[in-house]
């Protein structure tokens, strides 16, 4: 079978065996705080850096997940994994501690969709029988690389959003029992929709949003309608309204959501609400999945959708270009 | 999608900022800083031999160790929300640059990350600084020199 324009059809049925979202303190205010498996209640333990404290995170979520699929860590054949800071290392040094052999992605804060396709595709080609895939942030770490010191006093208009301090992973089995089935999957673009402003990153990521869910829409032979929900990573309120201008679908009103929109539910503080690529990978693999597991959900689209910036890049007058990574998963009717 | 009718889209979403009320707020934290500031130059006068002239330095002195004890306490940035330029122009807001950066790098040592960083914020407030504080005084000696106005 040929695969075209992006998207991808899994005919070995990859599925999600199990998942593990480990999360920080300020994500204990989150609508979807019940559905986590952790809420650490430090961001950093004393006399650790907030970039070894992001190591951890993603060691603890790796752990619970195996954890809960009952599995032995060096069962396991692959490990994928992204995070934002430079050159991985938080994810590089959790592969260090976890020694499984390792794969590190980047595409920002669509990490954590690049890593389930990726490890769907060792899943279809036979290549690996336990994967396990996902991202993370760390809300001081990005912080501090990406814009000002943490206590640097600067005004947050209303488009910011909150980076996340969350770990989401989720261990990827052919043919799980009772698991969410990974069918299709639609690798993003790098689209450009002319945005300059870090500071409003919903607007800069909506038209690759847009661009791979159609692509995914049309390459299935879908529609909106067909699913569930059509659930993005981070776009944010701004950013999710932007989107449903762009579809002009009678059906996007309701089944297009936003995790980073409805991450922190309607406080201020966080402006435009979540973002980071710990927020896409929390909820899909939190929320998503549960409601997957109890039939709520029959058949949804989860798209991760990462803005491609780094510091110097917007310094240079550079627009900001970003990409969205999409997988549709599927319950199977049990009995 | 046409370009021109994304750019419509997202102008239309986007909140608008509301710059009057950022403004006023702004100019409430900044005039209630200066007010501050401005009775610490007193006290230095009233109680310190020190002149109008030189209690200028004393004053900066202590408004930026109180911005040190604000930042440390995570309250300068919650301030800096509501007041925007008002608690970044003034003297403290300069404190708060450079104690942040501060703290910020202290996990790469005092050298590479204390020393290194410090001024990373407040670096081009010094330049910028130092360079129009360079031209007015050239302004005013030229000024002076004509016999326009007098020292």
């Amino acid at each position: 079978m040929v695969n075209t324009y992006g998207t991808i059809q899994f005919m070995a049925k990859p599925s999600i065996a199990s998942t593990g979202v480990v999360v920080g303190p300020v994500e204990k205010e989150s609508s979807f705080a019940e559905e986590f498996d952790e809420i650490l209640p430090l961001e950093n333990e004393k006399d650790e850096t907030f970039e070894r404290a992001n190591t951890r995170f993603i060691e603890k979520a790796c752990e619970v997940t195996i954890r809960k699929a009952h599995e032995q860590m060096e069962n396991i054949d692959v490990f994928i994994g992204g995070d934002l800071i430079n050159q991985l290392s938080p994810t590089n040094f959790a592969a260090r501690q976890l020694s499984i052999p390792f794969l590190g992605v980047f595409s920002a804060c669509a990490s954590s969709m690049e890593s389930v396709i990726l490890g769907s595709l060792l899943l279809e080609s036979g290549n690996a029988r336990s994967v396990i895939a996902g991202a993370s942030s760390h809300h001081p770490a990005v912080e501090r690389q990406f814009r000002y010191p943490l206590e640097y006093g600067s005004q947050k208009p209303g488009t910011a959003q909150w980076t996340v301090t969350a770990a989401g992973y989720a261990l990827l089995q052919k043919q799980a029992k009772n698991a969410p089935i990974i069918t299709h999957a639609t690798i993003g673009r790098v689209v450009d929709g002319g945005q300059t402003d870090p500071l409003h990153m919903g607007a800069a990521m909506a038209p690759a949003a847009r661009d791979t869910i159609e692509r995914h829409l049309t390459n299935t032979n879908s529609r909106m309608a067909d699913y569930d929900v059509i659930m993005t990573g981070d776009l944010g309120k701004i950013g999710l309204s932007i989107l449903k201008e762009m579809f002009q679908d009678e059906d996007s009103g309701v089944i297009l959501q936003d995790a980073g929109a409805q991450f922190y539910g309607e406080k201020s503080f966080y402006n435009a609400g979540a973002s980071g690529a710990g927020c896409s990978a929390a909820v899909f693999f939190s929320y998503v999945y549960n409601q997957l597991k109890n039939g709520v959900f029959n058949r949804v689209l989860l798209v991760a959708t990462g803005a491609l910036l780094s510091p110097l890049t917007f310094q240079q007058g550079e627009t900001i270009p970003c990409i969205a990574h999409a997988i549709e998963c599927r319950m199977e009717k049990r009995g | 999608m046409e370009q021109k009718q994304f750019d419509k889209i997202v102008d239309q979403q986007t909140p608008k900022t509301p710059l009057f009320v950022n403004m006023l707020k702004a100019f409430l934290v900044g005039g209630i800083i200066c007010t501050i500031g401005q009775l610490i130059t007193f006290f230095y006068i009233r109680f310190f031999p020190f002149t109008e002239r030189t209690a200028a330095n004393p004053t900066v002195a202590t408004m930026v160790f109180i911005a040190m004890i604000l930042t440390g306490t995570g309250l300068y940035k919650k301030i800096s929300q509501i007041g925007g330029a008002g608690s970044a122009v003034p003297v403290t807001g300069f404190g708060n640059a450079v104690i942040s950066a501060s703290i910020e790098h202290k996990p790469e040592g005092y050298v590479l990350g204390i020393g290194g960083n410090m001024f990373k914020l407040a670096g081009s407030v010094i330049v910028f600084g130092v360079v129009s504080a360079f031209f007015v005084a050239l302004i005013k000696t030229i000024l002076v020199k004509l016999g326009v106005v007098s020292w």
